[in-house]
Formats: C-alpha cells, sequence, structure tokens
C-alpha cells in the first residue's frame, strides 16, 4: 500500500488502482453531506486517491450504515437534517468499534469553537470548505490513510 | 520571444538568483514578466527587454529575480523530514550537546515561512526533550516579498489546511478574519533574513542543521555542487542537512553523504556522528 501510495504522483491513476487493487483491500469511505453536488466531488476525488465511496445525507442514515458496516473513513458534514455531523460523530464513537474509523469533519463551520467541539468529541481531522483535491490528499496523507 | 531577447533574461537570471531556464519554458518569462514590465511603465516585455540593454536599473533586475523565483511552500511538507527532525535529530542533538549551549538551524530558502514555523511548532511540541539547549531559527529567502509574507505569520485557510493538523492548528494558531494567525511566541522563534544562496556565507556562522529543500532543483549542476560544498562548511561536525524530496547530492558533492534508512537526510562525509545512538 505504501509503495503503490508513494509511486502513486508519477503513474497513471488506473494503473494506481490496479496496483492497489491487487495489494491490498481498497479502503472504504462513508461520504456524509447533505448536499448531492458535495457527495459526488468528494467521491470523485476519493476514488482517484484509492478509495471505495459510500454516501449517507444525514446523520441517521450515516449511523444505520455504520451499524451494519464500519468504514475506514468517514467523511463528516455538520449542518445537516435529521441529524447533525457532532450529533452523529458522539453516537459513533460510542458504538461497538466506533472508535475505529478515522473521523475527517468536513464543513463551513470555520470557527475554532466548532473545531475544537469536533476534535474533544472523537473527530481526528477537519476540513474547512471549500475544499479542494489537495487538501484532501494531504488531509489523508497526514493522518496516515495514504 | 525572440531567442537574443531569451538569453538576456537567461543571463540575468543565471547570475543573479541561480535559476536555470531553458528555452522551452520561456512561456514562463511572458506570464510572470509582463506585470513586471507593466509596474515599470513599459507597454509591453519588449519594452523591458529594451531596457534591458542598456544599463538595468537594480531595482528593476530586483523585481525580475523575484517574479521568476517559484514560492510553493506548505506545513510539513512531506511530513518524513519532520518525523526525522523530530526523533532522530532532536534527541541526537539533546544527548550531545551540553547543557545551555545554543542549537542553531537553517532555513536556507523559507519562502513564505510554512517550513521554518513546522519547525518551532515541533521543537514546543517536544519542549522537555530539548528543555537545556538554546535553539535559534535563522530562515532566509532571496525573495522580499515572500520574507515580508513570512513574518507576518498570517496564513489562508487554504494554506493552513496543507499540511497542518487540526490539533496543531488549534494549539498555536487564532483565527483574524478569514484567515489565521501564527500566536506570537511560535512567531517569535524564527528570525527572517534576506540572503542569496550565491552569495557567500560567511557572515552565517555555522549551524547544526540546515534545510535546504526544493531550491537546488532550479539550478543546474555546477551550481548546486557549488552551494552544497559551500553549505558543508558551515556545518557543525556532526550537523544534519535535510533535502528535497526530488533533490540529491549524488554526481554532485562528496562533501555530504546520505544516512541509511533515513531518506532525505545527509551528514558529512567525514561525519563524527555517534550513529548507533540514533534511531530511525
Ligand atoms: C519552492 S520554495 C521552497 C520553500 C521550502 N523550502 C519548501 O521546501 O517548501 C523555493 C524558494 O527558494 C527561493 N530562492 C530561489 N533562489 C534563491 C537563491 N538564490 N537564494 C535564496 N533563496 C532562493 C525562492 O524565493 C523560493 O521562495
Amino acid at each position: 500500500m505504501e509503495l503503490a501510495a508513494r509511486n502513486s504522483e508519477h503513474s497513471h491513476s488506473a494503473y494506481r488502482k490496479i496496483l492497489l487493487n491487487w495489494r491490498v483491500r481498497l479502503k472504504s469511505c462513508l461520504i456524509v453531506d447533505d448536499s448531492r453536488v458535495v457527495r459526488k466531488v468528494a467521491c470523485r476525488i476519493l476514488n482517484d486517491l484509492g478509495f471505495t465511496c459510500e454516501e449517507a445525507e444525514n446523520g441517521q442514515k450515516a449511523f444505520e450504515h455504520c451499524k451494519s458496516k464500519m468504514p475506514d473513513v468517514i467523511l463528516l458534514d455538520w449542518n445537516m437534517p435529521v441529524m447533525s455531523g457532532i450529533e452523529f460523530l458522539e453516537k459513533l464513537r460510542m458504538m461497538e468499534h466506533g472508535e475505529e474509523p478515522v473521523v475527517m469533519f468536513c464543513t463551513t463551520e470555520n470557527d475554532m469553537n466548532h473545531i475544537k467541539r469536533a476534535v474533544d468529541a472523537g473527530a481526528n481531522e477537519y476540513i474547512m470548505k471549500p475544499f479542494d483535491s489537495d487538501i484532501l490528499k494531504s488531509k489523508f496523507v497526514q493522518v496516515g490513510l495514504m | 520571444m525572440r531567442i537574443t531577447d531569451f538569453d538576456i533574461y537567461r543571463d540575468i537570471l543565471k547570475a543573479r538568483s541561480g535559476l536555470s531556464i531553458t528555452q522551452d519554458k520561456a512561456y514562463l518569462l511572458d506570464s510572470r514578466l509582463t506585470p513586471v514590465a507593466k509596474k515599470w511603465g513599459y507597454a509591453s516585455l519588449e519594452g523591458l527587454t529594451m531596457a534591458l540593454r542598456g544599463v538595468p536599473d537594480e531595482e528593476v533586475i530586483k523585481d525580475i529575480v523575484e517574479a521568476m523565483t517559484t514560492n510553493e511552500t506548505f506545513f510539513f511538507r512531506d511530513q518524513k523530514p519532520f518525523d526525522l527532525f523530530a526523533n532522530t535529530v532532536l534527541p541526537y542533538l539533546a544527548k550531545h550537546r551540553k547543557k545551555k549551549s545554543t542549537v542553531r538551524i537553517w532555513c536556507a530558502a523559507s519562502s513564505t515561512g510554512q517550513e521554518p514555523y513546522s519547525l518551532a511548532i515541533l521543537l514546543k511540541e517536544h519542549a522537555a526533550l530539548i528543555e537545556n539547549l538554546n535553539v535559534e531559527i535563522i530562515a532566509t529567502d532571496i525573495a522580499d516579498k515572500v520574507l515580508n509574507t513570512a513574518r507576518e505569520g498570517f496564513f489562508s485557510q487554504f494554506e493552513v489546511q496543507r499540511g497542518m493538523p487540526v490539533q496543531l492548528l488549534l494549539k498555536y494558531f487564532t483565527t483574524e478574519g478569514d484567515g489565521w494567525r501564527l500566536n506570537d511566541d511560535v512567531r517569535s522563534m524564527v528570525k527572517f533574513e534576506k540572503f542569496n544562496l550565491l552569495d557567500s556565507m560567511d557572515s552565517k556562522g555555522q549551524f547544526d542543521v540546515v534545510f535546504c529543500r526544493n531550491v537546488l532543483i532550479y539550478f543546474d549542476e555546477a551550481t548546486k555542487s557549488d552551494i552544497l560544498n559551500r553549505i558543508s562548511n558551515h556545518m557543525a561536525a556532526d550537523g544534519f542537512l535535510f533535502l528535497g524530496g526530488a533533490e540529491t547530492i549524488i554526481g554532485l558533492t562528496d562533501s555530504f553523504k546520505a544516512l541509511a534508512e533515513r531518506r532525505g537526510l545527509y551528514v558529512l562525509q567525514d561525519s563524527a556522528h555517534d550513529l548507533d545512538s540514533m534511531t530511525a
């Protein structure tokens, strides 16, 4: 995985995917955001980075998803109908195996109070919107997912 | 751009900053120097080129040199060198430097400050380890523009998100307007100075650690060798040199050798390291 990821900068993304597929199980990412557009954009970037993606449009749906299948990474919006990102995170970290996924907030709530609250609730990283593929990639590298 | 015009810029850049540009990069001259031409009142780049054929104004040349620098940088760039700094270099220095002695770190092409500030933050994070040392960080660059930005210690949301872990962001920055301000206690750990790597390093003194990353890539082989050799004269006998991910010493200098298992980290060829005591 390490080797494949390191070489990836220079190699074609399709080739990279074959390499990744061949060496290890692809890591899974659950994208939780009420905007379909954001989910699609994030999903495309993550596919390119070698992750499989699944989507949930609010915290409740994400919670249901995690009960049946715990992803490796969760990209999490803050403000969503039904159940917010922070509520979901608090519930997730109480679940069995709920401490396992790397959780990255990805939100327009960009002030220190929100960030502190997220970190205290167990978020591993925090992406402030708007984001691009460089930021997403550097955060994934930073937390050791790539 | 005509070949003869290209040659004027190539020669100025080579002599003033070491930047080595080839004909296929001529388009960069157009895009980056047209604004400089406008600033100095020329209608187009041709006007500036004409002026350069006469007695060129030093201020204009300075602007040309600055405009042609590439200042891309980010916090904890490539991560691995910073892990090595924290886990190999700092413990080594803590063990081998006398109490109360001064340890000097040089960032030799510091751009807008992300690299020296990343080091300053690591010093804070490992404060207990080096509590008996007095650590200085000197950060230099050829371009005034980036030095001024660096001194401000103010970064956009985009910049802090490239490489700064959120826990460290919370600890060492405060929000201000639509960006992030590095706290004064970290900012004051780095001293920024203007310095051209082509110039004599005599006034610089001796360093325990040198970061010279992602700048040699812009120079030709002879210039790279020369700079590396001169840096070696300013290193402690058991000092450490960090180069960028795409940089090497192979074929350039015998003054340094690479450290096995520690990619990007170099020591003097005849170094006095007690290597066994170093953990990777
Ligand atoms: C790409 S940045 C590298 C920044 C940082 N070291 C890093 O690795 O992220 C290169 C910097 O080298 C500076 N530079 C170029 N020529 C130089 C010279 N002759 N002397 C000193 N600095 C120079 C540029 O101004 C620019 O800020």
